[in-house]
């Protein structure tokens, strides 16, 4: 009795065994194909920027003949150059101001004997349901109106405004999880509640304003509706925006419109794999609070 | 909150009047003075976020001659014009489309997937997969747009080429040319974007879920199925619940992949509401006919808001 009551889990586990290994062959396969899926289409743009266009018209999927960089450097020297420092400006001004917004409103909101907390809080944050689709119109009328139409001002005013409800969001979670002692603390040695922000409160915040920054940038490097409207001019045209009119002037050229498809995406990869666990970090905060 | 408000007017009085006998400043004032950390936020949003959207209601029931800038009241004619404009119709259709089938791969299938991903032995190679399927959504939608324009084209395409290589020939068409696909291969190179995404923020969720719960129920003899459905599935309902309604959200607001790939052709075929909204303000010049499309925008992304906060209140799965 004993001896049967053994025996038949163990053959009942290494019959699980052999459809473990049966059931893991098929899910590694299955997460190595989408995977391929995935990077590929990526290689190849990467690829094709080395090619000339006699080649992209052959056959798909071969190999570029050598590493001939010619494209990117005429990319880069057609546009792509002015095209990136409007993106960085756009991306670190607004992204500065982002912060430093988000981090005072978060501050007043959770540190402060400020009157009429949950109202701010209800306006700050019903920002988050209001979309940019619905206010493009009437923000078109504004900027022309106040002059920055077709300017890089508009692009940063709008990416603050329209980014701060999310920052403060985050930010003010982190901040109502922090400890209360060290600026009680701070308060009875006489502080002012200047000195409790820059000196006490802001430092403590590093983490999580890392991870708004890093999630600003993904955001204002890529943002296309904005930048469309608001950046007809050619001088003021961000990434995205300038991928769209290198492809209209150069369509023909395919393999330069590759090239510069590549150099706008290599930072923001390259970012991205830098930063992972800031990132992973805001987005966990972000949605799972 | 009017009360509060009143009460610290109030105060603010008292206390200059006490200042002015030589006292320290109440309190109150003090509080009142803290309103300074938010101002600068208040100031931004009221002023680019929710006047617009104010304002984009006054702009839909008027019309503005081009020539003249000469605005006259209309009234709800542009809502009228909405009801009859057949495009606006198709675009309702794409949008709901969009959601449907991103619901489909982002939500349940992407949720399938981090299971899979989080069910793997070693953490290296967790951390390695959901980094590779993230870092399409990393890239914009303009440079993947561009790339799917490039790999949907019949000349130089990677797609038509690879159902030549299989033999599949009937297949082959001009994936973005042809208005019986347009949408559908829009919508395809949106799930490739944004699924690594969703499969992120699911195995984050997943992560939260503690093991014992798993090792006790192996040691009840349940299968990776029954585990799947008896723990992982229950437990990040709620996570499940807020990516549907994100999802529908970002569906109705759906802009950069159409203009970048079709740009809503051809023949208006794969045409969605924010496009048309810009083909109407921006291209026709008819900025009261294009808030009025706007208003249809907000009110769809207002519901699934609405519908939101509601979920986001409820009780959370508590461990």
């Amino acid at each position: 009795m004993i001896f049967t009551t053994r025996q038949l889990p163990r053959s009942r586990t290494r019959e699980a065994n052999v459809w473990g290994v049966i059931a893991k062959a098929f899910l590694y396969a299955f997460l190595i194909c989408l995977g391929i899926v995935v990077i590929y289409p990526l290689i190849w743009m990467a690829l094709n920027g080395f090619k000339n266009n006699t080649q992209i018209f052959g056959d798909p999927f071969a190999l570029p003949a050598g590493l001939n960089w010619h494209n990117y450097v005429q990319a880069w020297n057609q546009g792509v150059r002015d095209y990136v420092s409007v993106s960085v400006l756009v991306t670190v001004a607004s992204g500065i101001c982002t912060v430093l917004v988000s981090a005072w409103t978060a501050y007043g909101l959770t540190r402060t004997k400020m009157p009429a907390k949950p109202l701010v809080v209800g306006f700050v944050l019903g920002g988050l349901m209001l979309s940019p689709t619905v206010a493009v119109i009437p923000l078109v009328k504004m900027m022309q109106a106040l002059g920055l139409y077709n300017t890089y001002w508009a692009l940063i005013i709008l990416y603050t405004a329209f980014r701060v409800p999310f920052s403060t969001f985050l930010i003010r979670a982190y901040m109502l999880d922090l400890s209360r002692d060290l600026d009680e603390a701070a308060t009875m040695d006489g502080a002012s509640e200047g000195q409790i922000f820059w000196r006490i409160i802001l430092p403590l915040c590093r983490p999580i304003i890392v991870s708004c920054i890093i999630l600003h940038v993904l955001f204002a490097w890529n943002e296309y509706l904005f930048a469309m409207i608001f950046s007809s001019d050619p001088n003021s045209q961000t990434l995205p925006v300038g991928l769209t009119s290198i492809m209209a002037k150069h369509g023909t050229n395919y393999a330069e419109v590759f090239a510069a498809m590549t150099i706008s995406a290599l930072p923001i990869v390259i970012v991205f794999f830098a930063a992972q666990r800031y990132f992973i970090r805001g987005l966990s905060d972000g949605i799972g609070k | 909150m009017a009360v509060t408000g009143i009460k610290s007017g109030t105060g603010f009085a008292g206390a200059a009047k006490r200042r002015g006998a030589g006292g320290r400043p109440r309190p109150r004032l003090r509080n009142l003075f803290s309103f300074r950390w938010i101002a600068a936020a208040v100031i931004l949003i009221g002023w680019f976020v929710y006047y617009p959207i104010v304002d984009n209601f006054i702009v839909s029931t008027t019309d503005q001659d081009i020539y003249t800038g000469e605005v006259t009241n209309v009234g709800l004619t542009n809502y009228d014009r909405l009801l009859q404009d057949p495009v606006v119709w198709t675009s309702l259709w794409n949008n709901a489309l969009y959601a449907v089938i991103s619901i489909v791969f982002q939500v349940f299938g992407a949720f399938l997937l981090a299971a899979m991903i989080e069910g793997l032995a070693s953490e290296k190679w967790r951390r390695f997969w959901r980094a590779i399927y993230f870092v399409p959504s990393a890239i914009s939608i303009t440079v993947t747009g561009l790339l799917f324009y490039f790999i949907y084209q019949p000349e130089i395409g990677l797609l038509d080429a690879a159902l030549r290589g299989v033999g599949l020939d009937v297949l082959i068409r001009p994936w973005l040319g042809d208005a019986q696909t347009a949408i559908y291969s829009i919508i395809a190179m949106s799930q490739w974007q944004g699924f690594g995404y969703s499969t992120l923020l699911f195995a984050i969720a997943i992560q939260k879920i503690p093991r014992e719960l798993y090792d006790a129920s192996i040691i009840d003899g349940a299968g990776p199925w029954r585990r799947l459905w008896n723990i992982t599935f229950p437990l990040t309902r709620e996570m499940t619940g807020l990516m549907i309604i994100v999802t529908i959200t970002g569906a109705f607001q759906v802009f950069n992949e159409v203009m970048v790939m079709t740009a809503g052709g051809p023949n208006n075929s794969s045409q969605v509401l924010g496009t048309w909204l810009y083909q109407q303000g921006f291209i026709e010049d008819n900025f009261g006919y294009g808030a009025a499309i706007a208003t249809v925008i907000f009110v769809v992304t207002m519901l699934t808001g609405i519908a939101q906060l509601i979920y986001t209140r409820r009780r959370r799965v508590q461990f």
